[in-house]
């Protein structure tokens, strides 16, 4: 209990009043380009520490949503916040507390590793001897010191996302924005570079906040934000958006869904509904229901899964479409 | 872990340490694609000795009837080749900028917390460096002409060769920042840059031009550079060369192309600080 007590007195001095204890926040945030509203209304705070997805489809407004954090877009309505500043009004500071890893690598391939990592300090106004040491540093620490002095061109996809990383953290960002970082990288890659960002936080507590469309990276962050349509369409932990969903999903096969579907729905008196060549239904205790359906409509079915709802469920759940329809078409609705 | 006040915020870190970044980065990868330096220095030589040949028979300096020595096409032309590297040097080097915006390296100097300047300073003095380094080794085959240059007009020459370089990589920046892709760039390079050293004197002389085009010849910027180029190579020389006469005196040629740079700059960063 001493001990406990000592330790809070040492730690306490190092927290300054005015730290934040989120990250970012981003409140009633909206953006329209001409007539089109790209964000709207989209209020989110993401902790300190927090390694927090931005999910939704192409056009849902995740990039609209990065650049205004990147202090790369002014925001139309709404403020937002990184690190306790004003995007807008505190530019400047907001760009020295944040590291940006952007969706197209912003690495010069006919420049070496090292020489990338140089150029991306003396633009943060670092030089000499402690850029060299950081570099160094961070090369080491991303495995990358025996490609040091190969050009970036020369490195795979996933090798190149790493330095794109370890760059951006020369100046010691409090905070990683990364806009849709697994573009191009095979799955080993991907699943790497989540679990490299998992490392960062353990030991810097950096805050990442990442755009993706990918359910399996949505997945490994603590939070996750669906943004649909430039509106915020959820926001919880994996875990707990899962949960919204009524327990199971039993997918039902068939030729012709749709009249199957009303018969299921009238007999059982559950909601079905026919999407993508099947019969959805969202329940609890979907493998005692398979039975009954078998039994009931064996002709018509052609076969059964029974799953836990995946976060595309979620999605489909929360917006009333599916995810990998486009924006254009949820519109027609 | 160390706060974000690592970062310094001086005028010396956040202007010029990113500007000499960038302007040594320009220079690093143009000397890594070798296709860019034969690219920019050939096709210049190319069309010189192609043009100075073919028209060598027909074509004779006007103002050589006024008793001044004959001058033959490939040293008419030699001035005109010069601005001619430097603007395909400088220019190319720029178009750079377009693809490096959407998804290159760009993308993280433009997010990073320096003054838009260093960026307009570092590709211009970048792609300018480039522009009077190719331009130099052009000036070696000066004497194949029958030219002679002394120390002083190969100094004079450097001289003016920079200005003109820095100019045109500033407009070159100006017309590259606001585009979205390179065809439009090639486009612009096509309809407005050709036809501006086309009418500069790079080709023909003014006082033999239809009295409209000397018209459009004396507002070209691009003819003081060609003007002033010509007075350098002869700096010291005889006074009565030929394709002297006729064209804006060296103390204007320096004038307007600095003063164009300084311009050019201006609108370069006011376009860069927009967006």
């Amino acid at each position: 209990m001493v001990m406990t007590a000592a330790d809070d007195s040492t730690a306490a001095p190092k927290r300054s009043p005015s730290m934040p204890s989120n990250a970012v926040e981003v409140d009633h945030l909206s953006h329209v380009y001409g007539d089109r509203t790209a964000v709207d209304d989209v209020s989110i705070s993401v902790g300190a520490g927090e390694i927090f997805g931005l999910l939704g489809p192409n056009g849902g407004g995740k990039t609209t949503l990065f650049r205004i954090l990147a202090t790369l877009l002014t925001p139309t309505r709404g403020s937002a916040r990184v690190i306790g500043s004003d995007v807008v009004s505190g530019r400047a500071v907001v760009r020295r507390s944040l590291g940006i890893i952007f969706q197209y690598p912003s690495l010069d391939g006919k420049l070496t590793v090292r020489e990338n990592m140089i150029h991306q300090g003396q633009i943060y106004g670092l030089s000499g001897a402690t850029l060299a040491k950081r570099s160094d540093e961070l090369l080491d620490f991303f495995e990358l010191s025996d490609r040091r002095d190969d050009r970036a061109e020369k490195l795979s996809g996933g090798l190149q996302r790493r330095v794109e990383i370890a760059k951006s953290l020369l100046h010691r960002p409090r905070c990683l924005l990364l806009d849709e970082p697994s573009t191009g990288l095979d799955p080993a890659a991907r699943i790497s570079l989540m679990s490299l960002l998992h490392d960062l936080r353990e030991r810097d507590g950096v805050t990442c906040l990442l755009t993706t469309h990918l359910m399996d990276e949505a997945d490994r962050c603590d939070r996750i934000a669906f943004l649909d349509l430039g509106r915020l369409a959820a926001c919880d932990s994996p875990a707990a958006l899962k949960s919204q969903v009524g327990g199971d999903l039993v997918s039902i096969a068939a030729k012709e869904t749709e009249p199957l579907a009303r018969r299921i729905s009238q007999q059982f008196g559950v909601e079905a509904q026919a999407r993508d060549g099947a019969v959805r239904i969202e329940l609890r205790n979907g493998h005692e229901f398979v039975p009954k359906v078998m039994a009931s409509f064996a002709n018509e079915v052609e076969s059964v899964t029974v799953s836990k709802p995946t976060l595309e469920d979620v999605f489909l759940h929360v917006t009333g479409h599916g995810f990998s329809e486009t924006a254009a078409d949820g519109k027609e609705k | 872990m160390e706060a974000s006040t690592a970062i310094p915020t001086s005028n010396a870190a956040l202007l010029w340490l990113p500007t000499s970044s960038l302007w040594r980065r320009e220079i690093v990868r143009f000397l890594r694609q070798r296709s860019r330096i034969v690219g920019a220095l050939a096709t210049p030589i190319v069309f010189w000795a192609l043009i100075g040949s073919g028209f060598g028979r027909s074509f004779r300096v006007a103002g050589s009837a006024a008793g001044a020595p004959d001058m033959n096409y490939l040293e008419y032309s030699y001035a005109g080749t010069l601005a001619l590297i430097a603007l395909f040097t400088a220019v190319f080097s720029m178009i750079s900028v377009i693809d490096d915006r959407k998804e290159g390296f760009m993308q993280a100097v433009i997010a990073a917390p320096i003054s838009r300047l260093a960026i307009v300073l570092g590709k211009v003095f970048g792609c300018s460096t480039l522009a009077l380094g190719q331009c130099l080794i052009f000036l070696i085959l000066a004497p194949l002409t029958g030219m002679h240059l002394s120390a002083g007009s190969v100094i004079l020459t450097t001289f003016m060769l920079a200005i003109v370089s820095v100019e045109l990589s500033a407009l070159g920046f100006l017309i590259a920042w606001p585009m979205d892709s390179t065809q439009g760039f090639h486009a612009i390079m096509n309809l407005f840059l050709i036809p501006m050293w086309l009418l500069s004197g790079a080709f023909f002389p003014a006082s033999g031009a239809a009295g409209w085009l000397r018209v459009v010849m004396f507002v070209n910027p691009m003819t003081y550079a060609v003007a002033g180029i010509r007075h350098a190579l002869y700096w010291g020389a005889d006074p009565g060369n030929s394709s002297l006469l006729g064209i804006p005196s060296l103390g204007i040629c320096v004038a307007v192309t600095i003063g164009l740079t300084l311009i050019l700059s201006g609108l370069s960063a006011a376009a860069a600080n927009r967006n």
